[in-house]
């Protein structure tokens, strides 16, 4: 008897809606409340207003900021947006970048590395040692120096991973730690500097002079970014899924390809096609492949998210963690490399002074979370431009840098601010 | 309707379980077959819960056997119970709030095309998954954060259900839920019943046993205290199992008697 009663509100429970508001549950047949998009343009729009109010901000606020940024800045100084400026953007962010990566995946883990600064001046310090005043080749310092990022960041992962140390704690001793280290290395040199034709003055100072570089590689990128939503749109709707309308694709692959020849064309216009900004962007592709198709990535998210559930589910949470601070460890050597080509050899205080907070605030000012679980690795280069837009802006306007220091620290304290207030709306818009 | 003469699915015998001083599972007998619903009721600290982690392999058992399939197995770790085809849902749901519901069903377990993550199947599979439960939740591609708790224990419990298992335990499954909720999980576990699985479903409430068990089997003091078949056992006696309440003074002195005859 028990058991027809039972099926009576069961049937009622799945007719009205999916949870408990009642209120909600008068309206029918279709529940209002099922979040089913309708095909084409418009129900992207609907999707896209949701998720506003929903507080799944993305990249919104950086864009923004973006074109305030260019427009207040062009405004005050019309050299701003010139070709060279954007050249110059696009070379500095790379080695800062680069290390920003490496920070996202450990901000997607829910922890923070404050190590990364002196981690990139050890790796700059261990290639100009082994590689210069050594007698070691050129391309094996390199990879000795790179290597090394990455044995101090499993050093790091086993002491929070293993041991249980908060990586807050251990990641600052490891920032004294390297830092003493590197200054040893350095011994008396002081400085060592970049020979000329080595790996290191190429990074920053190579350019693909030949225009077709530059737009090969936009052409490249936005052929083949229409080309994998096609295929994922056609395998989506051969399982009968919703799949992305074709108005979409078309929008998309049009704003890619517009920002892809504007940036070549300009790139062209200065000194070509910068293999920093080649390699900053083979970093960014490969991570964010890395994060958002493989079981790795999904794996980060997973512990970032909830540890337990993660550990519970048979993933090796130990294993994504040291893994997690060995990347942070080898983009921070590699970005550091980048430093020492840029600033024309290693020191002593490469990778000093506000080298950290830049890579954490680009990071967090792209959109990634600090409460983990949360962001993109394309945030470490949208944060990037913000923060060397805005350094070149202030650099063009003749301000002081600890004008520029004020401006980033605003800058900063908004992004987290946003950050806070969405993950808020989004817990109040959740759990209708 | 259950075949009680076919070999039990799951079957302990004799259980021990002791952590350090104290003895939380004594000589503890179960049995689960295919298409039923074992409630395991019992007072706080009676060894529920330690009884379902001896079946999940969290704690492994000092004493006795547990035999899958009328045959002995040991179970040592999660993995092992997973391995035989047990799934566990914990009251705590083991979910992950970031990520969305297609994510945390395949989690551990996804799909994989050529080493890459194939959303497409995965999102295919969850979906009819999701249909057969005849569970409703808003897309299956929302962060499971937005979902309400009656959503996400649905979700958990699908969960469990992706990697085919042929017993699924249940934690306290309503235990934090509302009346419409509530509803939604119990008619969860009458399709877990007509898909054939055996489930062990932990509950303190006497309403939702009542509803969708076949058995009841009542622990107390880590020891079993009666297995009921729910139809044709009133609540007053389950009760009565569960707080004791035919430990009285004189069944008491009975027992020291008997003992110290012995």
């Amino acid at each position: 008897m028990s058991h027809t009663a039972q099926k009576g509100t069961g049937g009622a429970g799945t007719g009205a809606g999916a949870d408990a508001a009642g209120a909600a549950a008068s309206s029918g047949a279709i529940d209002p409340r099922l979040l089913v998009r309708e095909q084409g343009l418009k129900g992207y729009l609907t999707e896209f207003k949701r998720k506003i109010r929903g507080g799944e901000l993305g990249s919104i606020p950086v864009v923004l900021g973006l074109i305030v940024i260019g427009i207040v800045f062009q405004s005050l100084d019309d050299s701003f947006l010139s070709a060279g400026s954007l050249s110059n953007i696009s070379v500095y962010i790379a080695g800062q970048g680069i290390m920003a990566v490496g920070i996202v995946f450990v901000l997607l883990l829910g922890e923070i590395d404050l190590s990364v600064g002196s981690v990139a001046g050890v790796g700059a310090a261990i290639w100009a040692v082994l590689g210069v005043t050594g007698s070691l080749g050129d391309g094996t310092a390199v990879l000795l120096a790179v290597a090394a990022g990455a044995a101090i960041g499993a050093v790091h992962g086993f002491f929070f991973a293993k041991v249980g140390v908060p990586a807050f704690v251990v990641t600052l001793a490891g920032f004294l730690g390297w830092s003493g280290f590197q200054i040893w290395l350095m011994g008396s040199e002081g400085t060592i500097n970049t020979p000329s034709g080595s790996i290191v003055e190429d990074l920053t100072n190579f350019y693909f002079e030949d225009v077709a570089a530059a737009y090969g590689l936009a052409c490249a990128a936005v052929v083949l970014y229409c080309l994998a939503m096609l295929r994922d749109s056609r395998r989506r709707r051969a399982a009968g899924l919703l799949s992305r309308p074709m108005s979409e694709i078309l929008l998309r692959t049009a704003v890619l390809g517009i920002i892809a020849f504007v940036c070549a064309y300009q790139l062209n216009q200065s000194r070509g096609l910068p293999l920093a900004l080649v390699i900053f962007l083979a970093v960014l592709v490969t991570a964010d492949f890395v994060v958002r198709r493989t079981t790795y990535g999904r794996q980060i998210f997973a512990v970032g998210g909830n540890a337990e559930a993660a550990r519970r589910a048979g993933i090796n949470v130990e294993k994504i963690r040291i893994t997690v601070f060995m990347i942070a460890g080898l983009l921070a050597a590699f970005g550091g490399l980048f430093i020492a080509s840029q600033s024309g050899g290693a020191s002593k205080s490469l990778g000093a002074g506000n080298v950290l907070m830049s890579v954490i605030a680009a990071a967090v000012i792209g959109g990634t979370s600090l409460f983990g679980g949360r962001g993109k690795i394309w945030s470490a280069l949208l944060g990037m431009l913000v923060i060397q837009s805005i350094q070149q802006g202030l650099n063009l306007l003749g301000m002081a840098s600890e004008i520029q220091y004020m401006i980033t620290g605003a800058v900063l304290l908004a992004a987290v601010v946003i950050d806070s207030v969405s993950r808020r709306t989004q817990k109040s818009a959740g759990r209708t | 309707m259950i075949d009680v003469s076919a070999p039990p699915v799951l079957a302990l015998r004799g259980v021990s379980k002791r952590f350090g001083a104290v003895q939380a599972l004594t000589d503890v007998h179960l049995e689960i077959h295919p298409g039923e619903v074992v409630a395991l009721v019992g007072d706080n600290g009676a060894g529920k819960s330690t009884l379902v982690k001896t079946i999940a392999g969290v704690h492994p058992i000092d004493e006795g056997a547990i035999e899958w399939k009328g045959r002995r197995t040991e179970i040592h770790k999660p993995h092992d119970s997973q391995q035989l085809g047990i799934a566990t849902v914990y009251q705590d749901l083991a979910l992950c709030d970031n990520l969305d519901v297609v994510a945390n069903l395949f989690l551990g377990s996804e799909l994989r095309r050529a080493g890459v993550i194939d959303e497409v199947a995965m999102e295919k599979r969850a979906q009819e998954l999701l249909d057969t439960l005849s569970i409703r939740i808003p897309s299956v591609r929302i962060p499971v954060a937005s979902l309400s708790g009656g959503q996400r224990q649905v979700v958990a419990i699908a969960r469990a259900l992706v990697g085919d298992p042929e017993v699924v335990i249940l934690d306290e499954p309503t235990a934090a839920l509302g009346v419409e909720q509530t509803a939604q999980v119990l008619d969860l576990v009458e399709r877990l019943r007509e898909r054939g699985l055996g489930v062990i479903l932990i509950s303190h409430n006497m309403a939702d046993v009542k509803a969708v068990a076949d058995t009841v089997a009542v622990l107390r003091l880590g020891r079993n205290n009666g297995v009921f078949p729910v139809r044709t056992t009133s609540h007053e006696d389950i009760i009565a199992a569960i707080t004791g309440a035919t430990d009285n003074a004189v069944t008491r002195r009975q027992a020291r008697t008997t003992e110290a005859g012995r």
